[in-house]
């Protein structure tokens, strides 16, 4: 496997620490005029997507991850694992409930997703950035509020539950930005 | 983000500085000159290249190579750190107080507060110590920034505030304790240098407090860290050196300048030794200084502050890439 060094460093490296597939989210190079230089690096851990602080010296290496993205369509649901299937190759890959994580909460079937792998296994799956669901239940709508900014909780078709404003009604199609929750619109279909 | 956007490959013919900020630039520049003329201390310049480099391991310089007309071979010159060798040689030839603007290089340094080609503002005052000094780079930052009171604070007495141990006592095995306490995890196997440690707290567990506060200078520092100043007898004995934190940046570093020309080529030889250690390349010792020393150099003080960043601080920009005309990645 490579090895990187210091100087290698930057946003989006893929590498291992203390035995887990990490990214590079910061790297910032930290010197005193008369003195050791450090980098500061700010590092997700790819399995628990938690971000740490860690500081090298400079020369220090780490060993590389291999880690790829990889664009899979997601096809259905059994329960335990949730399937994937590459679109060009029709190779197919099963994800478990903590891969999917909150990735689950917005899929229903044929969404494009971005599957990360480490060693061939997936790692964390991201769902497309936006995803347009039906409501399926929420309070009646109040026809015409859509000057107060009130907001009401909503369940979507896959179970996710968003806020959304005093006007939407049931059974409306609503657009979800996946990466933060937030209600974005009404839609079409 | 840390850095940045970095320019695409259209753009990156303009300017990464403002024009706002390049006037700005042009002006402190003006500010500093009146400063110093003001109060009688010389401008000089001095060569950037030199057939001799700076020993300290922390320290890469770059170099080139020089053929001169009718040489058998061309020779090695480096690229000057900063221009305290030189400039020594003048305060030695009897210059008196002098200051210089100074373009500098050192390899490998590049970040959010680093360039690898910079601009030092360097002075020497005869007949000052560290603590003189400070009082008018004091005055002198305070002329170009809006600048509150600084504190002052030892490096023990910061060590002890801030990182909650001394740092002239402590067992060196501790350190690493210290720096886990303090929440900095040093990756990397092995052990460390007692120093490394030392640096890493100051950099990222004292600076960054300092930073909640008013501007701070430290000062007397430990005595592995004497760099090319003066060493007091005190208990535990002190380097006469200090460094100016605003904002939690490091803005000047100065010495009550070593002038003893025999334990000045022993920290030469140490610092060689250590790169010899560390795999470091070998760089000869200035032995120009030594000699200017060994005619005698006044007693005196010298402080560097960097340019660039003061400007980042009076323009209120967090990245050195947005002070200068062409930073290194479209240079």
């Amino acid at each position: 496997m490579t090895t990187y060094n210091t100087n290698q460093f930057k946003t989006g490296l893929k590498v291992m620490l203390d035995g887990s597939p990490c990214a590079i989210v910061e790297n910032e190079f930290v010197k005193p005029g008369k003195g050791q230089a450090f980098n500061r690096v700010k590092i997700r851990n790819l399995k628990t997507g938690r971000v740490i602080e860690r500081t090298f010296k400079s020369g220090d290496t780490l060993e590389g991850a291999d880690v790829v993205d990889r664009e899979m369509q997601y096809l259905y649901s059994d329960g335990e694992y949730w399937h994937f299937m590459d679109a060009a190759s029709f190779e197919q890959l099963s994800a478990s409930e903590t891969t999917m994580a909150d990735a689950r909460q917005w899929l229903k079937g044929q969404e494009s997703c971005v599957v990360t792998l480490w060693n061939g296994e997936p790692l964390s799956v991201a769902p497309p950035n936006f995803v347009i669901l039906e409501i399926t239940e929420t309070d009646p709508g109040i026809r015409g509020d859509t000057a107060t900014g009130g907001t009401k909780p909503a369940t979507l078709e896959t179970g996710a539950v968003v806020k959304v404003p005093l006007f939407v009604e049931v059974h409306e199609l609503i657009k979800i930005d996946t990466r933060t929750g937030a209600y974005v619109a009404r839609a079409k279909e | 983000m840390i850095s940045s956007a970095r320019p695409s490959l259209e753009t990156a013919w303009k300017p990464g500085a403002s024009w706002e900020v390049l006037r700005l630039r042009a002006e402190l520049l003006a500010r500093i000159r009146a400063f110093f003329a003001a109060r009688f201390v010389l401008e000089v310049e001095t060569p950037v290249l030199s057939r001799a480099g700076i020993t300290d391991p922390q320290l890469l310089s770059l170099s080139t190579r020089l053929q001169l007309p009718g040489a058998a071979a061309s020779q090695v010159l480096y690229l000057q750190t900063s221009p305290e060798f030189a400039m020594k040689r003048l305060l030695a030839s009897g210059s008196g107080p002098i200051y210089q603007i100074a373009r500098v290089f050192r390899d490998g340094e590049s970040g959010r507060l680093h360039n690898p080609e910079f601009t030092l503002i360097e002075w020497y005052q005869p007949d000052h110590d560290h603590h003189a000094l400070m009082d008018e780079a004091e005055s002198l930052v305070a002329d170009l920034i809006d600048l509150g009171p600084c504190q002052r604070m030892s490096y023990a007495e910061a060590f002890l505030t801030h990182a909650g141990f001394d740092p002239h006592r402590e067992e060196p095995c501790k350190l690493a304790l210290h720096a886990e306490r303090l929440g900095l995890h040093l990756g990397g196997n092995g052990m460390h240098d007692p120093n490394i440690y030392l640096d890493l707290i100051l950099s990222h567990a004292v600076a960054p407090r300092i930073k909640e506060g008013e501007p701070c200078f430290i000062y007397d520092y430990p005595i592995s860290q004497a760099a090319l100043a003066r060493i007091r007898d005190d208990d535990p004995p002190v380097a006469e050196r200090f460094e100016l934190f605003v904002d939690g940046i490091e803005l000047a570093s100065g010495y009550h300048e070593l002038a003893d020309p025999i334990e000045q080529r022993r920290r030469f030889q140490a610092d060689l030794e250590r790169r010899r250690r560390l795999g470091a390349p070998e760089i000869p010792m200035d032995e120009r200084l030594l000699d200017a020393l060994a005619r005698g150099l006044p007693a005196c003080a010298g402080c560097a502050l960097g340019f660039d960043r003061l400007v980042m601080l009076a323009a209120g920009v967090r990245d050195i890439q947005d002070v200068l005309a062409f930073p290194v990645i479209v240079a």
